[in-house]
Protein backbone atom coordinates (compact mmCIF):
# COMPACT_ATOMS: atom_id res chain seq x y z
CA UNK A 1 0.00 0.00 0.00
CA UNK A 2 2.94 2.24 -0.28
CA UNK A 3 2.29 5.61 -2.37
CA UNK A 4 4.90 7.40 -4.16
CA UNK A 5 4.52 10.13 -6.41
CA UNK A 6 6.04 13.08 -8.35
CA UNK A 7 5.98 16.05 -10.71
CA UNK A 8 8.09 19.34 -11.84
CA UNK A 9 6.91 22.83 -11.93
CA UNK A 10 8.49 26.04 -12.55
CA UNK A 11 12.00 25.94 -10.94
CA UNK A 12 11.46 22.69 -9.03
CA UNK A 13 10.75 19.41 -8.82
CA UNK A 14 8.62 17.54 -5.46
CA UNK A 15 8.22 13.75 -5.10
CA UNK A 16 5.93 12.75 -1.94
CA UNK A 17 5.61 9.41 -0.08
CA UNK A 18 3.83 8.35 2.16
CA UNK A 19 5.35 7.66 5.43
CA UNK A 20 4.13 3.69 6.79
CA UNK A 21 6.21 0.87 7.85
CA UNK A 22 4.01 -2.23 7.62
CA UNK A 23 4.47 -5.92 8.27
CA UNK A 24 1.15 -7.71 7.18
CA UNK A 25 -1.78 -6.68 9.08
CA UNK A 26 0.34 -3.97 11.42
CA UNK A 27 1.96 -0.57 11.03
CA UNK A 28 5.05 -0.66 12.54
CA UNK A 29 5.41 3.20 12.22
CA UNK A 30 3.68 6.02 10.48
CA UNK A 31 6.24 8.61 10.43
CA UNK A 32 9.20 6.64 8.40
CA UNK A 33 10.51 9.09 5.92
CA UNK A 34 10.98 7.26 2.84
CA UNK A 35 12.00 10.12 0.31
CA UNK A 36 16.07 10.15 1.07
CA UNK A 37 18.42 13.22 0.45
CA UNK A 38 20.80 11.78 -1.78
CA UNK A 39 22.97 15.31 -2.22
CA UNK A 40 22.41 18.84 -2.11
CA UNK A 41 19.90 18.73 -4.96
CA UNK A 42 18.59 15.31 -5.47
CA UNK A 43 15.35 13.60 -3.60
CA UNK A 44 15.14 9.59 -3.96
CA UNK A 45 11.65 9.02 -3.10
CA UNK A 46 11.72 4.78 -2.95
CA UNK A 47 9.33 2.41 -2.13
CA UNK A 48 9.72 -1.16 -1.71
CA UNK A 49 10.74 -4.32 0.42
CA UNK A 50 11.82 -3.86 3.85
CA UNK A 51 14.97 -4.34 3.85
CA UNK A 52 15.67 -3.70 -0.14
CA UNK A 53 14.64 -0.20 0.13
CA UNK A 54 16.92 1.04 2.91
CA UNK A 55 20.12 -0.80 1.82
CA UNK A 56 19.95 -0.27 -2.04
CA UNK A 57 18.66 3.89 -1.18
CA UNK A 58 21.74 4.06 1.23
CA UNK A 59 24.19 2.37 -1.41
CA UNK A 60 23.02 4.53 -4.23
CA UNK A 61 23.70 7.58 -1.91
CA UNK A 62 26.80 6.65 -0.45
CA UNK A 63 28.29 5.92 -4.03
CA UNK A 64 26.93 9.31 -5.25
CA UNK A 65 28.92 10.89 -2.46
CA UNK A 66 32.19 8.72 -3.60
CA UNK A 67 32.38 10.27 -6.87
CA UNK A 68 31.56 13.49 -5.49
CA UNK A 69 34.89 12.86 -2.99
CA UNK A 70 36.75 11.22 -5.55
CA UNK A 71 36.41 14.05 -8.54
CA UNK A 72 35.22 17.08 -6.91
CA UNK A 73 32.05 17.80 -8.50
CA UNK A 74 28.81 16.09 -8.02
CA UNK A 75 26.97 14.10 -10.51
CA UNK A 76 23.98 15.49 -12.61
CA UNK A 77 20.99 14.21 -11.93
CA UNK A 78 20.62 12.33 -15.19
CA UNK A 79 24.16 10.51 -14.83
CA UNK A 80 22.58 9.45 -10.93
CA UNK A 81 19.58 8.57 -12.69
CA UNK A 82 21.58 5.85 -14.96
CA UNK A 83 24.35 4.28 -12.23
CA UNK A 84 21.12 3.65 -10.15
CA UNK A 85 19.22 1.77 -13.07
CA UNK A 86 22.72 0.31 -14.11
CA UNK A 87 22.93 -1.12 -10.60
CA UNK A 88 19.02 -2.56 -10.74
CA UNK A 89 19.91 -3.96 -13.67
CA UNK A 90 23.23 -5.71 -12.94
CA UNK A 91 21.36 -7.12 -9.87
CA UNK A 92 18.08 -7.66 -11.73
CA UNK A 93 19.56 -11.49 -12.79
CA UNK A 94 21.03 -12.39 -9.78
CA UNK A 95 19.16 -11.07 -6.43
CA UNK A 96 16.54 -8.28 -7.51
CA UNK A 97 16.27 -5.39 -5.58
CA UNK A 98 12.33 -4.79 -5.13
CA UNK A 99 12.78 -0.88 -4.96
CA UNK A 100 10.66 1.29 -7.06
CA UNK A 101 12.08 4.96 -7.08
CA UNK A 102 11.49 8.69 -8.00
CA UNK A 103 14.21 10.76 -8.71
CA UNK A 104 13.84 13.95 -8.71
CA UNK A 105 17.07 16.69 -9.09
CA UNK A 106 18.21 20.02 -9.66
CA UNK A 107 20.94 21.00 -12.39
CA UNK A 108 22.03 24.20 -12.83
CA UNK A 109 22.04 23.90 -16.45
CA UNK A 110 18.79 21.95 -17.24
CA UNK A 111 16.90 23.14 -14.37
CA UNK A 112 14.47 20.47 -12.89
CA UNK A 113 14.25 16.89 -13.77
CA UNK A 114 12.43 13.68 -12.73
CA UNK A 115 13.35 10.21 -13.28
CA UNK A 116 10.73 6.81 -12.86
CA UNK A 117 12.98 3.89 -12.12
CA UNK A 118 10.81 0.46 -11.34
CA UNK A 119 12.13 -2.26 -9.75
CA UNK A 120 13.01 -4.40 -12.96
CA UNK A 121 15.10 -0.63 -13.99
CA UNK A 122 13.18 0.76 -16.13
CA UNK A 123 14.32 4.12 -16.72
CA UNK A 124 12.29 7.12 -17.85
CA UNK A 125 12.43 11.02 -17.83
CA UNK A 126 8.86 12.34 -16.98
CA UNK A 127 7.48 15.18 -16.18
CA UNK A 128 4.97 13.38 -13.24
CA UNK A 129 5.06 9.73 -11.98
CA UNK A 130 3.54 7.58 -9.72
CA UNK A 131 4.34 3.89 -7.43
CA UNK A 132 1.94 1.71 -5.66
CA UNK A 133 -1.54 1.75 -5.32
CA UNK A 134 -1.94 5.28 -4.57
CA UNK A 135 -0.30 5.60 -8.35
CA UNK A 136 -4.06 4.41 -9.34
CA UNK A 137 -5.05 7.42 -8.32
CA UNK A 138 -2.85 9.88 -8.94
CA UNK A 139 -2.30 9.57 -12.10
CA UNK A 140 -5.14 10.12 -13.64
CA UNK A 141 -5.46 13.18 -11.13
CA UNK A 142 -1.80 14.69 -12.39
CA UNK A 143 -2.44 13.76 -15.97
CA UNK A 144 -5.99 15.84 -15.33
CA UNK A 145 -4.91 18.74 -13.50
CA UNK A 146 -0.72 19.22 -14.25
CA UNK A 147 0.17 21.53 -16.38
CA UNK A 148 4.26 21.80 -17.27
CA UNK A 149 5.69 25.19 -15.50
CA UNK A 150 3.45 24.56 -11.95
CA UNK A 151 4.20 27.06 -9.31
CA UNK A 152 5.12 25.54 -5.78
CA UNK A 153 1.36 26.79 -4.47
CA UNK A 154 -0.64 25.17 -7.57
CA UNK A 155 2.06 21.86 -6.95
CA UNK A 156 1.23 21.64 -3.65
CA UNK A 157 -2.46 21.89 -4.29
CA UNK A 158 -2.39 18.91 -6.57
CA UNK A 159 -0.38 17.09 -4.31
CA UNK A 160 -2.96 17.77 -2.08
CA UNK A 161 -6.03 16.69 -3.94
CA UNK A 162 -3.98 13.64 -5.09
CA UNK A 163 -3.70 12.85 -1.28
CA UNK A 164 -7.39 13.69 -0.30
CA UNK A 165 -8.04 11.04 -3.00
CA UNK A 166 -6.05 8.17 -1.83
CA UNK A 167 -7.60 8.82 1.48
CA UNK A 168 -10.70 8.43 0.04
CA UNK A 169 -10.66 5.75 -2.12
CA UNK A 170 -7.73 3.56 -1.39
CA UNK A 171 -9.10 1.01 1.18
CA UNK A 172 -6.22 0.63 3.77
CA UNK A 173 -4.81 3.60 2.71
CA UNK A 174 -1.47 5.34 4.51
CA UNK A 175 -2.32 7.51 7.43
CA UNK A 176 0.54 9.91 7.11
CA UNK A 177 2.57 11.72 3.89
CA UNK A 178 6.02 13.39 3.56
CA UNK A 179 6.64 16.17 0.76
CA UNK A 180 10.15 16.96 -0.15
CA UNK A 181 11.25 19.29 -2.83
CA UNK A 182 14.32 20.17 -4.89
CA UNK A 183 15.00 23.28 -6.30
CA UNK A 184 18.10 25.91 -7.08
CA UNK A 185 18.81 26.26 -3.41
CA UNK A 186 19.00 22.99 -2.36
CA UNK A 187 17.17 19.55 -1.26
CA UNK A 188 14.49 19.95 1.59
CA UNK A 189 11.89 18.59 3.43
CA UNK A 190 8.56 20.91 2.36
CA UNK A 191 5.65 19.65 4.72
CA UNK A 192 4.46 16.27 6.66
CA UNK A 193 0.52 15.35 5.43
CA UNK A 194 -0.91 13.91 9.35
CA UNK A 195 -3.34 12.13 9.94
CA UNK A 196 -1.87 10.70 13.23
CA UNK A 197 0.99 11.87 14.95
CA UNK A 198 3.39 9.54 16.80
CA UNK A 199 4.09 10.02 20.01
CA UNK A 200 7.23 12.82 20.48
CA UNK A 201 10.60 11.20 19.99
CA UNK A 202 12.93 11.95 22.75
CA UNK A 203 15.13 15.07 23.01
CA UNK A 204 18.59 13.99 24.31
CA UNK B 1 12.33 -35.06 -14.60
CA UNK B 2 10.24 -32.46 -16.43
CA UNK B 3 11.88 -30.72 -18.66
CA UNK B 4 10.82 -27.55 -19.91
CA UNK B 5 12.38 -27.13 -23.97
CA UNK B 6 13.04 -23.63 -24.95
CA UNK B 7 15.46 -24.00 -27.56
CA UNK B 8 12.60 -24.78 -30.18
CA UNK B 9 15.48 -27.39 -31.53
CA UNK B 10 13.46 -30.89 -30.63
CA UNK B 11 11.91 -32.45 -32.96
CA UNK B 12 10.71 -35.28 -30.39
CA UNK B 13 7.06 -36.18 -29.96
CA UNK B 14 6.06 -34.25 -27.11
CA UNK B 15 4.33 -35.46 -24.16
CA UNK B 16 1.23 -33.89 -23.30
CA UNK B 17 1.40 -30.63 -21.16
CA UNK B 18 4.40 -29.99 -24.21
CA UNK B 19 7.22 -31.59 -21.96
CA UNK B 20 9.90 -33.55 -23.44
CA UNK B 21 11.00 -36.40 -22.30
CA UNK B 22 14.31 -36.85 -20.46
CA UNK B 23 17.77 -37.77 -22.17
CA UNK B 24 20.13 -37.21 -19.41
CA UNK B 25 22.73 -39.04 -21.33
CA UNK B 26 22.45 -36.89 -24.84
CA UNK B 27 25.62 -34.14 -24.89
CA UNK B 28 23.49 -32.18 -27.54
CA UNK B 29 20.92 -32.15 -25.21
CA UNK B 30 18.54 -28.72 -26.06
CA UNK B 31 18.75 -26.01 -23.55
CA UNK B 32 16.09 -26.60 -20.78
CA UNK B 33 15.68 -25.95 -17.04
CA UNK B 34 13.80 -28.97 -14.82
CA UNK B 35 10.59 -27.82 -13.37
CA UNK B 36 9.67 -29.68 -9.94
CA UNK B 37 7.44 -32.93 -11.26
CA UNK B 38 3.70 -31.00 -9.79
CA UNK B 39 0.43 -30.32 -11.69
CA UNK B 40 0.28 -26.66 -10.31
CA UNK B 41 3.36 -25.10 -10.85
CA UNK B 42 2.74 -21.50 -9.82
CA UNK B 43 0.38 -22.61 -6.65
CA UNK B 44 3.70 -24.65 -5.63
CA UNK B 45 5.69 -21.39 -6.20
CA UNK B 46 3.67 -19.91 -3.76
CA UNK B 47 3.68 -22.70 -1.08
CA UNK B 48 7.46 -22.80 -1.37
CA UNK B 49 7.73 -18.92 -0.55
CA UNK B 50 5.59 -19.53 2.26
CA UNK B 51 7.35 -21.87 3.43
CA UNK B 52 10.26 -20.07 4.40
CA UNK B 53 8.56 -17.20 5.70
CA UNK B 54 8.84 -18.43 9.57
CA UNK B 55 5.93 -17.32 12.02
CA UNK B 56 7.04 -15.80 14.97
CA UNK B 57 5.00 -17.01 17.70
CA UNK B 58 5.30 -14.91 20.63
CA UNK B 59 4.52 -11.69 22.18
CA UNK B 60 7.66 -9.60 22.63
CA UNK B 61 7.50 -5.67 23.42
CA UNK B 62 10.05 -2.67 24.02
CA UNK B 63 8.69 1.39 24.14
CA UNK B 64 11.00 4.42 25.24
CA UNK B 65 9.96 6.59 27.75
CA UNK B 66 11.01 9.60 29.91
CA UNK B 67 13.07 7.52 32.02
CA UNK B 68 14.51 5.15 29.62
CA UNK B 69 12.84 1.96 27.42
CA UNK B 70 10.84 -0.88 29.15
CA UNK B 71 11.03 -3.88 27.06
CA UNK B 72 8.85 -6.89 28.39
CA UNK B 73 8.11 -10.37 26.82
CA UNK B 74 6.33 -13.19 27.34
CA UNK B 75 8.20 -17.16 27.95
CA UNK B 76 6.39 -19.74 25.84
CA UNK B 77 7.87 -21.71 23.04
CA UNK B 78 5.41 -23.90 20.91
CA UNK B 79 6.15 -26.14 17.68
CA UNK B 80 3.43 -26.12 16.03
CA UNK B 81 0.10 -26.85 18.73
CA UNK B 82 2.77 -28.30 21.25
CA UNK B 83 3.80 -26.14 23.95
CA UNK B 84 7.48 -26.92 23.85
CA UNK B 85 8.59 -24.82 27.05
CA UNK B 86 6.69 -22.07 29.57
CA UNK B 87 10.18 -20.65 30.65
CA UNK B 88 12.20 -19.24 27.19
CA UNK B 89 14.34 -16.09 28.03
CA UNK B 90 13.36 -13.94 25.28
CA UNK B 91 15.61 -11.40 26.66
CA UNK B 92 18.84 -11.41 25.63
CA UNK B 93 21.46 -9.17 27.39
CA UNK B 94 24.00 -7.99 24.43
CA UNK B 95 26.08 -6.20 26.71
CA UNK B 96 25.23 -4.07 30.41
CA UNK B 97 23.87 -1.69 28.39
CA UNK B 98 21.63 -3.08 25.74
CA UNK B 99 18.94 -5.67 25.81
CA UNK B 100 17.90 -7.53 22.47
CA UNK B 101 14.54 -9.00 22.19
CA UNK B 102 13.70 -12.55 20.03
CA UNK B 103 10.56 -13.52 18.53
CA UNK B 104 11.09 -16.21 15.79
CA UNK B 105 13.78 -19.07 15.51
CA UNK B 106 15.24 -18.99 18.80
CA UNK B 107 18.76 -20.48 17.50
CA UNK B 108 18.97 -17.96 15.26
CA UNK B 109 18.10 -14.90 17.60
CA UNK B 110 20.42 -16.78 20.02
CA UNK B 111 23.30 -16.67 18.13
CA UNK B 112 22.58 -13.45 16.57
CA UNK B 113 22.10 -11.50 19.61
CA UNK B 114 25.60 -13.22 20.68
CA UNK B 115 27.39 -12.01 17.35
CA UNK B 116 26.40 -8.70 18.24
CA UNK B 117 27.12 -8.93 21.66
CA UNK B 118 30.42 -9.95 20.21
CA UNK B 119 30.68 -7.01 17.41
CA UNK B 120 30.14 -4.37 20.10
CA UNK B 121 32.72 -5.51 22.67
CA UNK B 122 35.40 -5.70 19.53
CA UNK B 123 34.00 -2.02 18.37
CA UNK B 124 34.81 -0.76 22.36
CA UNK B 125 38.04 -1.91 22.32
CA UNK B 126 39.08 -0.52 18.84
CA UNK B 127 37.37 3.08 19.07
CA UNK B 128 37.59 3.08 23.29
CA UNK B 129 33.90 3.86 23.37
CA UNK B 130 30.72 1.91 23.89
CA UNK B 131 28.91 1.87 20.36
CA UNK B 132 25.86 3.45 20.02
CA UNK B 133 22.48 1.79 19.32
CA UNK B 134 22.05 2.85 16.41
CA UNK B 135 25.37 1.45 15.35
CA UNK B 136 24.83 -2.27 17.11
CA UNK B 137 21.21 -1.88 15.03
CA UNK B 138 22.63 -1.58 11.86
CA UNK B 139 25.43 -4.00 12.61
CA UNK B 140 22.83 -6.58 13.16
CA UNK B 141 20.45 -5.73 10.12
CA UNK B 142 23.42 -5.54 7.45
CA UNK B 143 24.11 -9.38 8.41
CA UNK B 144 20.42 -10.26 8.55
CA UNK B 145 20.56 -8.62 5.00
CA UNK B 146 22.87 -10.53 3.36
CA UNK B 147 21.45 -13.78 4.57
CA UNK B 148 18.02 -12.44 3.17
CA UNK B 149 15.81 -15.36 1.74
CA UNK B 150 17.46 -17.87 3.03
CA UNK B 151 15.17 -18.79 5.99
CA UNK B 152 16.28 -17.28 9.01
CA UNK B 153 14.15 -16.18 11.82
CA UNK B 154 14.78 -12.93 13.69
CA UNK B 155 12.65 -10.50 14.31
CA UNK B 156 14.53 -8.92 16.95
CA UNK B 157 14.64 -4.90 18.64
CA UNK B 158 17.91 -3.53 19.85
CA UNK B 159 17.40 -1.42 23.24
CA UNK B 160 19.57 0.59 24.97
CA UNK B 161 20.63 3.92 26.55
CA UNK B 162 23.98 5.57 24.87
CA UNK B 163 25.36 9.02 24.57
CA UNK B 164 22.07 10.32 22.79
CA UNK B 165 20.32 9.04 25.36
CA UNK B 166 17.72 5.71 25.37
CA UNK B 167 17.50 4.48 21.54
CA UNK B 168 15.17 1.62 20.18
CA UNK B 169 15.27 -0.18 16.95
CA UNK B 170 13.30 -2.76 15.12
CA UNK B 171 15.38 -5.16 13.15
CA UNK B 172 13.95 -8.16 11.26
CA UNK B 173 15.17 -10.86 9.04
CA UNK B 174 13.79 -9.15 5.99
CA UNK B 175 16.73 -6.89 6.07
CA UNK B 176 14.36 -4.11 7.77
CA UNK B 177 15.35 -1.69 10.13
CA UNK B 178 13.30 1.12 12.30
CA UNK B 179 13.89 3.21 14.50
CA UNK B 180 11.07 4.20 16.90
CA UNK B 181 9.74 4.66 20.02
CA UNK B 182 7.07 1.84 20.56
CA UNK B 183 7.65 -1.54 18.93
CA UNK B 184 5.73 -4.96 19.56
CA UNK B 185 6.71 -8.71 17.53
CA UNK B 186 5.43 -11.19 17.65
CA UNK B 187 2.09 -13.47 16.65
CA UNK B 188 0.87 -11.75 20.33
CA UNK B 189 2.11 -7.95 19.00
CA UNK B 190 -1.40 -6.96 17.72
CA UNK B 191 -2.99 -7.15 21.51
CA UNK B 192 -0.02 -5.96 22.90
CA UNK B 193 -0.33 -2.48 20.64
CA UNK B 194 -3.50 -2.27 21.56
CA UNK B 195 -2.97 -2.12 25.47
CA UNK B 196 0.29 -0.13 24.84
CA UNK B 197 -0.98 2.19 22.50
CA UNK B 198 -3.91 3.55 24.52
CA UNK B 199 -1.92 3.68 27.74
CA UNK B 200 1.47 5.09 26.56
CA UNK B 201 2.40 8.69 27.60
CA UNK B 202 5.81 9.85 27.23
CA UNK B 203 6.26 10.98 31.07
CA UNK B 204 5.59 8.06 33.05
CA UNK B 205 7.39 6.72 36.15
CA UNK B 206 9.29 3.58 36.31
CA UNK B 207 6.89 1.87 37.99
CA UNK B 208 3.89 2.85 35.63
CA UNK B 209 5.75 2.11 32.54
CA UNK B 210 6.10 -1.63 33.74
CA UNK B 211 2.84 -1.88 34.52
CA UNK B 212 1.74 -1.17 31.10
CA UNK B 213 4.05 -3.31 29.82
CA UNK B 214 3.27 -6.15 31.89
CA UNK B 215 -0.42 -5.66 31.13
CA UNK B 216 0.17 -5.63 27.43
CA UNK B 217 1.92 -8.69 28.04
CA UNK B 218 -0.67 -10.00 29.79
CA UNK B 219 -3.51 -9.33 27.49
CA UNK B 220 -1.46 -10.95 24.20
CA UNK B 221 -0.86 -13.79 26.19
CA UNK B 222 -4.58 -14.07 27.33
CA UNK B 223 -5.61 -14.06 23.45
CA UNK B 224 -2.96 -15.63 21.57
CA UNK B 225 -2.10 -19.26 22.36
CA UNK B 226 1.53 -19.44 21.14
CA UNK B 227 1.99 -16.74 23.96
CA UNK B 228 2.02 -17.80 27.69
CA UNK B 229 4.39 -17.84 30.56
CA UNK B 230 5.68 -15.59 32.49
CA UNK B 231 6.01 -11.91 31.54
CA UNK B 232 9.30 -10.50 32.40
CA UNK B 233 9.72 -7.00 32.43
CA UNK B 234 13.31 -5.10 31.84
CA UNK B 235 14.03 -1.38 32.35
CA UNK B 236 17.13 0.41 30.33
CA UNK B 237 18.17 3.35 32.11
CA UNK B 238 21.36 5.17 32.03
CA UNK B 239 23.55 2.92 34.48
CA UNK B 240 22.20 -0.04 31.88
CA UNK B 241 19.58 -2.60 32.46
CA UNK B 242 17.97 -4.04 35.41
CA UNK B 243 15.30 -6.70 35.68
CA UNK B 244 12.34 -5.62 37.05
CA UNK B 245 9.50 -8.43 37.38
CA UNK B 246 8.79 -11.83 36.19
CA UNK B 247 5.56 -13.04 36.86
CA UNK B 248 3.56 -15.78 35.45
CA UNK B 249 0.64 -14.33 33.63
CA UNK B 250 -2.11 -16.93 34.68
CA UNK B 251 -1.47 -15.36 38.50
CA UNK B 252 -1.58 -11.80 36.61
CA UNK B 253 -4.90 -12.53 35.31
CA UNK B 254 -6.41 -13.49 38.92
CA UNK B 255 -4.21 -10.40 40.07
CA UNK B 256 -6.19 -8.06 37.62
CA UNK B 257 -9.50 -9.96 37.36
CA UNK B 258 -10.10 -11.23 41.06
CA UNK B 259 -12.86 -13.99 41.11
CA UNK B 260 -15.80 -12.40 42.60
CA UNK B 261 -17.49 -14.95 44.77
CA UNK B 262 -21.34 -14.74 43.82
CA UNK B 263 -23.66 -15.71 46.60
CA UNK B 264 -25.08 -19.18 45.58
CA UNK B 265 -29.05 -19.33 44.46
CA UNK B 266 -31.43 -20.38 46.23
CA UNK B 267 -30.98 -24.26 45.81
CA UNK B 268 -33.62 -26.06 44.68
CA UNK B 269 -35.26 -28.03 47.37
CA UNK B 270 -35.66 -32.04 46.90
CA UNK B 271 -39.23 -32.33 45.64
CA UNK B 272 -40.58 -34.96 48.07
CA UNK B 273 -41.68 -37.85 47.17
CA UNK B 274 -45.48 -37.70 45.45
Amino acid sequence: MECVFGLVGDGFALVAADSSAVNSILVHKSNEDKIMILDSHKLLGASGEAGDRVQFTEYIQKNVHLYEFRNGIPLSTAAAANFTRGELAQALRKSPYSVNILLAGYDKDIGPSLYYIDYIATLHKVDKGAFGYGSFFSLSMMDRHYHSGMSLKEAVDLVDKCIVEIRTRLVVSPPNFVIKIVDKDGAKEYAWRETIKDAEEPTA
Amino acid sequence: MMELDLSGFESCPLFPGGVVADHGENPLAAASFQLPACSDFDGFQKDAIQMTKPAKGTTTLAFVFKEGVIVAADSRATMGGYISSQSVKKIVEINPHMLGTIAGGAADCQFWHRNLGIKCRLHELANKRRISVTGASKLLANILYSYKGMGLSVGTMIAGWDEKGPGLYYVDNEGGRLKGTRFSVGSGSPYAYGVLDSGYQFNMSVEEAAELARRAIYHATFHDGASGGVASVYHVGPQGWKKLSGDDVGELHYKYYPMILTPTEQEMADTSAA
